[in-house]
C-alpha cells in the first residue's frame, strides 16, 4: 500500500521532502487514514458475512425481514450526493466560489436526508439492538456507518464556513478535497452495506 | 520580531533543558508540538508504566515462589497478570518505541518535524488519558479485569456485580483509545518518511530504523482497525446487551479470537520490528563494518509485515480450529522464520572480524541477539502444531514470549537509550552503571524466563495462583530471576536521572557513528537542519569506506561542533 509509489534512489528532486508543500502531506495523510479506517468495516463486513452464512437462528421472531423501497429510495439520495459533491469541488476548482457554496450545500442537505431517513426506518423497526444476532449486526453496522454520514455533514459544515474567510482557498483547497474523498468513501461503504444487509436476505 | 528580545527565540524551543531558557523543565508538561519534546514525553511516561507493570509482575512472582496461592487471592492474581500484560505491551512497549519514532525519524531523514505536529501532540496527550482509565481499574468495584490480556468472551462479557462502569469497561476503553493514539501515530510516521526525506534520500538509502519503523507502522493500520472493530462488538456485548460474542443469541465467541489475534499477533512484530532497526543501526556502529546485506534487510522488514498478517490462527490451534486451516498457519508462521533468519545472519556478518567496541548499547544488542536466536528457536517449536496442542496455554509459551518481549525487545530498547541518549539530551551516560545493568539484566532475564519453558514442558499450565509442588523448583528459580530483574533498574534509573542531570557533556557524534542525526549537534536544534538540508550522496552505514554520507560534509561536521 505504502509502497505503491517508490522513489527512484539517485533522483534528488523526486526524493526531496524540503520542496514539497504541506498539502500534499495533509492529502497522503487523509488517503492513508482512509485505506486504515476501510479495514474497521472490511471487519465489520467479515464478520456479518460469517454470522449470517453459519449462524442457527439468524431473524428474531415475529421479524419477516427487512422493507427495502425507502432504504432503496435513501441509498439513491446518498450515492449521487457523491456526484454533487465533485461538482462542488469542480466549481470551487474554477474560482465559482457561490455555485461551491450552493452545490456543497446540496450535498449537505442529501446526508441530512440519508440521516434523516434511517432515522425514521430505525423507528419504526419492530427489534432492537439486544434482539439475537440480526438486531446486534443491523444496527451497530448501520448505525457505525450514520456515525460516519453525520461526521461528514460536519465537516462539510466546517469547510463551508471556512468559504467565508475571504482568500481562503486561494492557494488550494485540500480541505474540501479531503472531505470530499471522505464523502465517496462512505458513500461506497454503504453501497456493500447495502448488498449485505438489504439485497442479501435470502440465506 | 522585536530586536529587545535578548535571547535567541530558538532557544525557546530547544527540546533539552537548556540553561537559562526559561521554560526548560515544563514544555515536558505542556502540548508541545516538537517531536523531539513528545518523544522524550513518550519515552518518560513509558518508563514510568514500565516500573508499574515490572511492580505487579513481582508481586505475581511473590506469589508463585510457594506453590500455595498464599501471597494474594486467586481472583486478585487474575487482575494482576491482566494489568501486568495489558501495562506492558499498551502502556510501555508501544509508547516507548512511539517516543523512539519521534526523536529518530525526523533527524534520521533530514525533515524538521514530523509530518503533522500537532496531530503528533494529540496522539501523545491521548497516552496518558488511557494510562489513568486503565490504572482506575483498580479503583472500580469488582477491580480490574481478570480476563487475561486476550480478553476473550464468555469470561470478558460477563458483569456480576452489574455495573456499568467495571473494569473490563474501562479496559476497553483503553484498549480503544490506545488504538486511536497509535493510528493517529501511524498516519504521522508514515507520511513523514514518504514525503519529507532529504534530497537524494531514495528509498535504499534510508536507514534500516526508518525501513522498519515503516513496516510496523503500516502494520499498525492495516492491523488496529480489525482489533478495534473487535473490541467494540465487545464492548457492546458487555454494556449494551447484543450477541455478536454469544452463542444463546446466535452469535459465536470463535469470531472475537479472530479479530483479536489479526491483530495481535502482528503486533508482536510492531514491537519487534523497531528493535530489528536498533540492532541494524547499532552493530555496524560498534563493529566498524557495513550492515551486511543492507538492501535484502530493508525488503525482508517489508515480507516480515505481510506475513505477520496471515499467520494469527496459530493462536487458536487448540481453539477447535478445522485441521486444514491448522496446517496453512503453521506453515505461514514457520515462513516468518525465513526473513527474520535473514536479518539474523545479516547481523552475525555484520559483527563477523569487526572491530567490536563493547559498549553498554552493544552489550544490550549482543544480549538481545543471542536471546532472540533463543527465542526464534522456540518459536518454530510453538508453530508446530503438534507440540503446540501440548504445550500451548503451558509455561513454554509464557517463556517464549518474555524471552521475545522482555529479552530481546527491551533489551533492543535499552540499547538504543544507552546509544541515543548522549544525541538527544547532550550528555553522556555512565558506562559503569550502564554495565552494571546489563549485567544483573541479562542474569535476570535468563534466571527468570529459561526456567519457565521446563516448567512448561513438565505441564504448568500459565495464569495460576497455585500449582503442584513438582514445578516448585522451576518457579523459585523464576522469582528469584524476577526480583533480580527489579534491582537491575536501580542502576538504570540512577544512571538516567544522573547523566541528564550532570552527566558530561556530549560531543556531537560520541560513537564516531555514520547517519544524519550524529551531524547535528547533542542535542539538536528544535528543527533539526532547519534550512540548510544536506543532500545525501551515499548509502547508510559506510563504515570503512570512506566515502561521505552528504555532499559537503565537513561543514555540517564544523556546524555541529560550533553549536
Amino acid at each position: 500500500m505504502t509502497l505503491s509509489s517508490p522513489l527512484p534512489a539517485d533522483d534528488p528532486a523526486a526524493a526531496s521532502g524540503s520542496q514539497q508543500g504541506h498539502a500534499n502531506h495533509t492529502l497522503t495523510g487523509f488517503v492513508i487514514f482512509l485505506l486504515s479506517e476501510s479495514v474497521i468495516f472490511l471487519a465489520l463486513f467479515a464478520g456479518y458475512i460469517v454470522f449470517k452464512m453459519s449462524s442457527p437462528v439468524w431473524l428474531p421472531a415475529g421479524v419477516e425481514g427487512l422493507e427495502i423501497r425507502d432504504p432503496l429510495l435513501n441509498t439513491v439520495v446518498l450515492v449521487s450526493s457523491s456526484g454533487v459533491a465533485w461538482l462542488a469541488e469542480r466549481c470551487l476548482k474554477r474560482q465559482k466560489l457561490v455555485s461551491f457554496r450552493l452545490w456543497w450545500l446540496l450535498t449537505m442537505a442529501m446526508g441530512s436526508f440519508f440521516v434523516y431517513g434511517q432515522a425514521v426506518e430505525w423507528l419504526h423497526l419492530g427489534f432492537g439492538l439486544g434482539d439475537g444476532i440480526f438486531g446486534s449486526t443491523f444496527y451497530v453496522l448501520t448505525g457505525f456507518h450514520g456515525l460516519h454520514v453525520i461526521t461528514g455533514i460536519l465537516l462539510m459544515g466546517l469547510m463551508l464556513q471556512r468559504s467565508f474567510r475571504p482568500g481562503n482557498y486561494d492557494k488550494g483547497e485540500t480541505g474540501v478535497v479531503a472531505v470530499s474523498l471522505f464523502w465517496h468513501f462512505v458513500d461506497v461503504i454503504w453501497i456493500v452495506l447495502f448488498v449485505l444487509i438489504y439485497v442479501w436476505q435470502r440465506s | 520580531m522585536s530586536s529587545s528580545v535578548s535571547f535567541d527565540p530558538r532557544v525557546l524551543k530547544t527540546p533539552q533543558p537548556v540553561p537559562g531558557a526559561p521554560d526548560n523543565w515544563k514544555r515536558f508538561f505542556s502540548f508541545n508540538t516538537d517531536a523531539k519534546v513528545i518523544g522524550i514525553q513518550y519515552i518518560a511516561t513509558a518508563l514510568f508504566y514500565l516500573l508499574v507493570g515490572g511492580v505487579l509482575a513481582m508481586i505475581m512472582r511473590g506469589e508463585l515462589i510457594t506453590p500455595a496461592a498464599d501471597l494474594v487471592d486467586p481472583s486478585v492474581y487474575n487482575g494482576l497478570y491482566t494489568m501486568h500484560g495489558t501495562v506492558m505491551l499498551f502502556l510501555f512497549l508501544f509508547p516507548i518505541l512511539n517516543g523512539f519514532n519521534n526523536l529518530l525519524i525526523p533527524p534520521m531523514i533530514g525533515a524538521p518535524d514530523m509530518a503533522f505536529p500537532r496531530l503528533n501532540a494529540a496522539a501523545f496527550w491521548l497516552f496518558p488519558v488511557f494510562g489513568v482509565i486503565l490504572m482506575a481499574s483498580f479503583l472500580v468495584p469488582g477491580g480490574p479485569s481478570g480476563s487475561g490480556w486476550w480478553a476473550y468472551p464468555p469470561q470478558s462479557i460477563q458483569n456480576p456485580l452489574g455495573h456499568f462502569i467495571n473494569g473490563q469497561f474501562l479496559w476497553i476503553l483503553a484498549v480503544a483509545l490506545s488504538g486511536i493514539s497509535s493510528i493517529m501515530g501511524a498516519i504521522n510516521f508514515v507520511t513523514t518518511i514518504i514525503r519529507m526525506r532529504a534530497p537524494g534520500m531514495g528509498w535504499f538509502r534510508l536507514p534500516i530504523f526508518c525501513w522498519t519503523a515503516m513496516a510496523a507502522q503500516t502494520i499498525q493500520l492495516v492491523g488496529l482497525p480489525v482489533l478495534t472493530a473487535g473490541a467494540v462488538l465487545l464492548l457492546f456485548d458487555l454494556s449494551f446487551g447484543t450477541s455478536f460474542y454469544r452463542p444463546e443469541g446466535g452469535g459465536d465467541p470463535m469470531l472475537y479470537q479472530h479479530f483479536f489475534w489479526f491483530y495481535s499477533h502482528p503486533a508482536v512484530y510492531v514491537m519487534v520490528l523497531p528493535v530489528f532497526g536498533i540492532f541494524s543501526e547499532l552493530f555496524p556502529v560498534y563493529a566498524r563494518k557495513p550492515l551486511f546485506g543492507y538492501k535484502v534487510v530493508a525488503i525482508a522488514s517489508f515480507g516480515i509485515t505481510v506475513l505477520s498478517l496471515i499467520v494469527w490462527v496459530h493462536h487458536m490451534f487448540y481453539s477447535g480450529t478445522p485441521q486444514w486451516m491448522r496446517n496453512l498457519f503453521m506453515v505461514t508462521t514457520m515462513l516468518i522464520a525465513v526473513p527474520t533468519g535473514i536479518k539474523v545472519f545479516a547481523w552475525i556478518a555484520t559483527l563477523w572480524r569487526g572491530k567490536l567496541r563493547l559498549t553498554t548499547a552493544m552489550l544490550f544488542c549482543l544480549g538481545g541477539l543471542v536471546n532472540f536466536i533463543f527465542a526464534g528457536i522456540t518459536g518454530v517449536m510453538l508453530a508446530t502444531v503438534p507440540v503446540d496442542i501440548h504445550v500451548g496455554n503451558t509455561y513454554f509459551v509464557v517463556g517464549h514470549f518474555h524471552t521475545v518481549i522482555f529479552s530481546t525487545i527491551t533489551f533492543g530498547i535499552y540499547a538504543g537509550i544507552y546509544h541515543w541518549f548522549p544525541k538527544f539530551t547532550g550528555r553522556m551516560t555512565y558506562e559503569g552503571l550502564g554495565k552494571l545493568h546489563f549485567g544483573l539484566t541479562f542474569v535476570g532475564a535468563q534466571l527468570n524466563f529459561i526456567p519457565m519453558h521446563w516448567a512448561g514442558l513438565m505441564g504448568m499450565p500459565r495464569r495460576v495462583a497455585s500449582y503442584d509442588p513438582e514445578f516448585a523448583f522451576a518457579n523459585v528459580l523464576a522469582s528469584l530471576g524476577a526480583f533480580l530483574l527489579g534491582v537491575a533498574m536501580i542502576p538504570f534509573i540512577l544512571n538516567i536521572v544522573s547523566s541528564w542531570a550532570r552527566g558530561p557533556k556530549a560531543p556531537p557524534n560520541p560513537w564516531q557513528a555514520i547517519g544524519l542525526e550524529w551531524l547535528l549537534p547533542s542535542p539538536p536544534p528544535a528543527e533539526n537542519f532547519e534550512d540548510d538540508v544536506p543532500t545525501v550522496i551515499s548509502g547508510p552505514y559506510g563504515y570503512g569506506l570512506g566515502k561521505p554520507l552528504v555532499e559537503n560534509e565537513a561543514h555540517y561536521v564544523a556546524r555541529a561542533l560550533e553549536a
